[in-house]
């Protein structure tokens, strides 16, 4: 399309050769595509993992319209309810009232109330100046039964602090306040979807003698409160390491942030720091580490010579995936990332002497637009991440978003099954991709 | 309570409708937001996204830039891509953030076109608005800028289709059907605004006899198009068997006389008594309660969640601005004719007939979605 359009197919600006890349920022900004790959969750899905809360959305009808419709497609309307904001709202001090009045309309015309209410303001609140914790304090007098919690939909103020994806994890434990803590009790936070039981680390836990809670296997309120007595917070994703400091902050307890990493170093130091915070021996890893290698050479048998392509959205460490194939004689040839998390930067370095000329592709970048569907003939390709399967257009990719739940040594021969399952079996690509949070109901 | 739902969902949004009418038309289309208009706009509201390459950007604006009002920022940006892809234009919109912040688009457009030499235009959107207005000014700003040579009428009759966009039509072969139908009832196409029509194609619009505007978010462009060509237009959507040959004997009247009608809202729903209540846009809502009541002779109301014009509402028709509105409506009707999100607040003792439609539930229900155009109606009542 590039070409049809102005005679050439440069895609300069968008790609580079990871040796010419800078880190951890390799593109220029400027306007940016929105590729339909919809799998990563959005804070409507976080929101949900709530149990009997509901949600009210008070935004200007273009915001409104993609948080509702997250809601529809995940078939969960009857928790979502919304307050519009008009440009008058903006000027005459109503503001504050609008959502006042309005939440409160809404919690009397439930049929139950919610044990939670998630009340999201937006961007042009905080330019407006809203008083929000006003807001709050008069609906917590309103409904002294509810537990109201502040979140925010405000990507413009992406780039000033927390963005919206971290600050919603962090929000999510918001009504956890202190308390006695409950002994041999852990919690792992912030995540969208249960860590695999097989991972080495769900399994000191367990072998430790410790209970296991988690927001994604809460069942009612209840199980999802006595989260707040957990002796200990564990974070892996990067997103979630906000809201264990917040919590360690308010609670009193211990975070210890594991990093799901790809580095079979500090996958050890890890699991061995868990060891030491349970209070037991570290075991010895080497048989683990044996496994995933194994896994590792399986998958490279099946998979060959085939290119590699990596994204952003199945991993928040693609540049180590990356390189752990690289070491391991898998042919990567692409990482999907329109920027790295200084977490990354030892793998950077390791992979620009592996594979000096494996190109790092922008998402979001203008010519991306002409880009996608495999246009620009990348052959026969395996894909981990749904971007990485729409701009190579394969229809043999790993659909994982976020890690997945694979973690540690497990995690690696979790995800060698996964890659060998990929390049034997084909997806309907177009289909797979387009629905909304990757492991939530959908009605599409 | 106004602008306050428990559980339907709300219309597209401006920038969609921005996007939607400009999607096919060769331009650069950016919206000055962070992300989330332009995510929601390729999710919910395109459906030609995936297949069909399209030039709509976001601006990704950051907190600093809106607070030090640095539009350079978006100027070069913009300026960077079109020298990257050269596009037919370039379009320009916001979301609430920069109408909060004053930005002057047409000011911006103008410096954008003077230094790339590529028309621009600014619209005046805030992401607070529907569809319809956003998509509305895009029309009549690209006919504006394009259709600006009168040229002389083709010798057999022939129309310009105004309004159609996937947000009111989908794409399951409706405009196709519209098409269809024109040449039968004797009109030629000269462009379809803005589905399956090139830009040069619309630029031809001058020589039509007649515009048949099928969606509110048309007029605009159609009066123009009257002021600058003379050109009358007729505001329905041929659905059903009978209301077709109404909307073509006002085409070939119009075309003849030169005067615009409104058969879509040529009807009188003042009458007491229990009525099918139709929620939704307003041209293609009046012409499918027309429809109705020319085939079966059951009185229709249309309700008008919408931005519209007075002229475009027969007598008795409904304005409704939340849902305790749409609920009551629907209370007191014989049955309701609508996209399944209204459902919830439809009592259970009242007949619910699911009619999606795209700038209400996005892509929930595309797959029930249905061509009513030049055919028998599926309901019985």
């Amino acid at each position: 399309m590039l070409k049809r359009l102005n005679g050439e197919d440069d895609m300069t600006g968008a790609e580079i050769a990871i040796r010419d890349a800078d880190f951890p920022v390799p593109f220029v900004s400027g306007l940016e595509y929105n590729a339909p790959a919809r799998g990563p969750w959005n804070i409507v899905h976080t929101g949900m993992l709530i149990p009997e809360s509901h949600q009210v959305f008070a935004c200007a009808q273009g915001c409104l319209r993609g948080v509702i419709l997250t809601a529809a497609e995940m078939i969960a309307m009857d928790r979502m309810s919304w307050i519009s904001v008009d440009q008058n709202d903006l000027f005459d001090g109503s503001l504050e009232r609008n959502i006042v009045d309005g939440t409160a309309e809404i919690i009397r015309k439930l049929p139950k109330k919610p044990r939670a209410l998630l009340l999201f303001i937006s961007c042009v609140h905080l330019f407006a100046g809203c008083d929000f914790e006003a807001i709050l304090n008069e609906l917590r007098a309103m409904f002294p039964d509810i537990d109201f919690i502040d979140c925010y939909m405000n990507p413009t103020m992406r780039k000033s602090g927390l963005t919206p994806d971290q600050l919603m994890r962090r929000q999510l434990y918001a009504p956890f306040m202190p308390c006695p803590a409950e002994a041999r009790t852990v919690n792992l936070i912030g995540n969208d979807r249960p860590t695999d039981e097989s991972s080495e680390l769900v399994q000191l836990i367990r072998a430790a003698g410790y209970e296991l809670r988690d927001i994604t296997l809460c069942r009612d309120y209840g199980e999802y409160m006595r989260m707040a007595k957990s002796a200990l917070e564990i974070t892996y994703l990067p997103t979630a390491k906000a809201s264990g400091d917040a919590l360690e902050k308010r609670l009193g307890r211990k975070h210890l942030y594991l990093p799901l990493s790809f580095d079979f170093d500090e996958i050890e130091r890890n699991l061995n720091a868990l060891a030491g915070a349970l209070g037991i021996a570290a075991p010895d890893w080497t048989a683990a580490k044996k496994n995933a290698v194994r896994a590792l050479e399986q998958a490279k048998k099946v998979i060959g010579n085939t290119p590699v392509e990596i994204d952003y959205t199945a991993t928040p460490r693609p540049v180590g995936l990356a390189a752990l194939l690289a070491e391991h004689g898998f042919r990567v040839t692409r990482v999907y990332t329109d920027a790295m998390i200084e977490e990354e930067r030892p793998a950077f370095e390791r992979l620009r002497e592996l594979a000096p000329d494996l190109l790092l592709t922008a998402t979001v970048h203008t010519k991306m637009r002409f880009a996608g569907k495999g246009v620009h003939e990348h052959g026969d390709v395996l894909a981990i991440g749904q971007k990485a399967a729409y701009f190579s257009g394969t229809k043999h990719f790993v659909n994982i978003v976020s890690g997945g739940g694979m973690y540690g040594f497990d995690g690696i021969a979790r995800l060698a099954e996964r890659m060998i399952e990929a390049a034997s079996h084909e997806q309907d690509t177009e289909t797979v991709i387009q629905y909304k949070g990757l492991g939530c109901r959908s009605c599409l | 309570m106004k602008q306050t739902a428990r559980i339907i969902s709300i219309h597209a949004a401006d920038t969609s409708g921005v996007c939607s009418m400009l999607y096919e038309l060769g331009g650069m289309v950016v919206v000055h937001d962070a992300s989330g208009c332009n995510s929601t706009y390729s999710t919910h509201d395109e459906p030609r996204w995936y297949r069909q390459d399209s030039m709509i950007y976001i601006s990704a604006l950051t907190e600093a830039d809106a607070v030090l009002g640095n539009d350079e920022k978006l100027i070069a940006d913009v300026t960077a891509a079109a020298k990257d892809l050269s596009p037919r234009f370039i379009a320009l919109c916001g979301a609430p953030v920069p109408l909060l912040a004053g930005t002057d688009f047409p000011a911006i457009a103008a410096e954008i076109e003077s230094r790339t030499g590529i028309p621009s235009f600014g619209l005046h959107t805030s992401g607070m608005h529907s569809y319809l207005t956003g998509a509305a000014e895009a029309l009549e700003a690209f006919v504006s800028h394009f259709c600006t040579d009168g040229l002389p009428r083709t010798d057999a009759p022939s129309a310009n289709i105004i309004g159609a966009t996937p947000l009111d039509f989908s794409v399951n072969g409706t405009v196709e059907s519209i098409i269809g139908w024109l040449d039968k009832a004797g009109f030629g196409l000269v462009s379809c605004m803005a589905m399956g029509s090139s830009p040069d194609d619309i630029r031809r619009a001058s020589a039509a006899h007649v515009n048949l505007v099928v969606s509110s978010c048309g007029i605009a462009a159609a009066e123009l198009l009257r002021k600058r060509f003379g050109t009358p237009w007729v505001a329905g959507v041929p659905v059903g068997e009978r209301f077709p040959s109404v909307l073509a004997s006002a085409l070939k009247t119009a075309a003849e006389n030169g005067t615009c009608a409104l058969p879509c809202a040529n009807r009188n729903a003042s009458a007491p008594g229990k009525r099918i209540v139709i929620p939704g846009e307003t041209v293609f809502s009046g012409s499918l309660a027309a429809a109705i009541e020319a085939e079966s002779g059951t009185p229709c109301r249309v309700l008008c969640p919408l931005e519209a014009e007075d002229r475009l509402l027969a007598p008795g028709d409904l304005r409704i601005f939340d849902e305790d509105a749409a609920a009551e409506a629907f209370a007191g009707a014989s049955c309701v004719i609508a996209d399944p999100m209204y459902a919830p607040v439809c009592p259970p003792d009242v007949p619910f007939f699911r009619l999606p439609h795209e700038a209400f539930s996005g892509r929930c229900f595309r797959k029930e979605s249905m061509n009513l155009i030049d055919r028998p109606l599926p309901w019985r009542f």
